[in-house]
């Protein structure tokens, strides 16, 4: 009993420590890559290739003024970005990483991702409440609209891959995919996951929340120091969990087909998957621009809301009908 | 007494002392925000109880449903009304137990309720021996329940074209 608890404990550690630098660097490989992508250098200078940007990044947080705003509900304040962090590092102990690494092989593994992005929104919503400032109030009240109704199609365009795996385990929808990457018949689902994901992290095209032409920093506008960088923590790490989602969702997981499977541990199948996702998310942010808040709204109800329920409706057909 | 509950059983009571301390700071608090969040607590308390019950797709969607999106809904109002701060002008001023007193007594009943089914071996036994799988629950819902969820369905499109008539733009630039 005692081992086993030390070693689930031991993985833990480890999943968290090699989790938390990778979004710290994400900061750094994001501006680095669009700089590249937009024939300038980006951030060079600290290290190799500017590779230790993201340490220099920390140090500089670190050095700043932890500000509490006398204006401020000083205990929501204070625990607004904590719970951003704690939910997304939550959702990733339902993630399978490779065939025995994984913290948790939760029954309901996907309910649990679900409830988990659901309870993030309080972060964002109770920081703009808690600031007391117009800015962070009215970055609050969109990511609340945006999170509730992006979270609709986010769970119904999932739902096509528990019928057609029967399962909400997550490692049992990888084992499920052996035959075949699910994103063969769930495409339409994978791209309502996709877009759902992006609003639900708040990225570049759908960061109205915080989009800093109209609303400063919006959410976050009243937060410095660690509190700040905690946000920032959130919306890497969140950008990794819905990458990871996708993978294991929709992409196999760490699977490979034959002759690839053997070249590489699933592990870095798993990692390199996620990594082309991570790339594609900041490919996105580069070239979209940002829509104004009414048409994300509408777009999410008009156009998200009746394409995932056919997807489901279709998907139930055929699975019904024998053909899937 | 305690010495011999099993790790279940005082994690369940775990997270229904904090179940019952949130509830009661709901409406005990003045700070509109502040009991929201209590609220919250004490929906996610009753999950676990929900899970360690053995019924984890009720615990999933305990959290989704209410927690995630319902009470985000209730945050969102106060929010958009502004009611952190003048509600308190309305509320009675005597902090009183007298006041409360119907809820408690109704919350004390079905306290006392659960007290005896957990401490009914027999009730904890198959408690613990069945758990409740997603796919019973859709069995359930779709076959002996069905009636009762088509209701509750109808109930919700009347619902919603209630909130579609309120909220539509006015084109005669008349009230509504």
């Amino acid at each position: 009993m005692m081992p086993e608890m030390l070693w689930k404990l031991l993985e833990i550690t480890i999943i968290i420590a090699l989790l938390i630098p990778m979004a710290a660097m994400l900061v750094w490989v994001e501006r680095r890559v669009i700089g590249i992508w937009q024939d300038r250098h980006g951030p060079n200078r600290v290290g190799p290739f500017g590779i230790l940007q993201s340490l220099a990044d920390l140090l500089k947080i670190l050095g700043k003024e932890d500000w509490i705003p006398p204006f401020s509900d000083r205990l929501v304040f204070i625990l607004a970005p904590i719970i951003g962090a704690i939910c997304v590092l939550m959702s990733f102990a339902v993630v399978p990483f490779s065939p025995d690494i994984g913290v948790s092989d939760l029954n309901i593994g996907l309910l649990f991702f679900l409830a988990m992005a659901s309870l993030a929104v309080y972060s964002v919503v109770l920081a703009g409440w808690a600031s007391n400032s117009k800015y962070a109030l009215l970055g609050g009240m969109r990511a609340a609209a945006q999170t509730v109704s992006y979270e609709v199609f986010m769970g119904l365009s999932v739902m096509g891959v528990v019928l057609l795996t029967g399962t909400f385990n997550l490692r049992e929808i990888v084992l499920a995919q052996s035959e075949g990457w699910l994103i063969q018949s769930q495409f339409v689902g994978f791209f309502i996951f996709l877009v759902a994901g992006i609003a639900e992290s708040h990225r570049l095209p759908f960061d109205l929340p915080e989009a800093e032409t109209e609303l400063t920093a919006g959410f976050h506008t009243e937060y410095s120091g660690l509190k700040f960088a905690l946000f920032f923590l959130g919306e890497y790490l969140g950008v990794t969990l819905i990458s990871a989602m996708s993978v294991v969702l929709f992409f196999g997981g760490w699977l490979m087909p034959e002759p690839l499977s053997a070249w590489l541990p699933p592990l870095v199948w798993f990692i390199i998957k996620i990594m082309c996702f991570v790339m594609f998310f900041i490919l996105l942010r580069t070239s979209l621009p940002r829509p104004r808040f009414d048409q994300l709204l509408k777009f999410g109800w008009m156009v998200m809301l009746p394409l995932a329920l056919l997807n489901l409706i279709v998907t139930a057909l055929l699975r019904l009908t024998g053909v899937l | 007494m305690l010495t011999d509950l099993a790790t279940i059983d005082s994690l369940f009571y775990l997270a229904a002392t904090v179940a019952v301390i949130a509830s009661l700071k709901v409406v005990t608090g003045s700070n509109t925000v502040h009991a929201l969040l209590y609220l919250v607590v004490s929906l996610l308390a009753v999950a676990v109880c929900f899970y360690l019950m053995g019924a984890p797709f009720a615990a999933g969607l305990e959290v989704i449903v209410y927690a995630g999106a319902i009470l985000v809904l209730f945050v969102f109002a106060v929010l958009m009304f502004g009611l952190g701060k003048d509600e308190t002008i309305n509320a009675p001023k005597s902090k009183s137990v007298a006041n409360m007193f119907g809820a408690m007594l109704l919350a004390f009943a079905l306290l006392l309720e659960l007290t005896v089914i957990i401490n009914n071996a027999q009730i904890q036994q198959t408690l613990q021996a069945n758990v409740v799988s997603s796919k019973a629950v859709g069995i359930m819902l779709y076959g002996p329940y069905l009636l009762a969820v088509e209701i509750a369905s109808f109930l919700l499109l009347a619902g919603l074209l209630a909130g579609y008539h309120y909220a539509k733009p006015d084109v005669q630039g008349s009230q509504l």
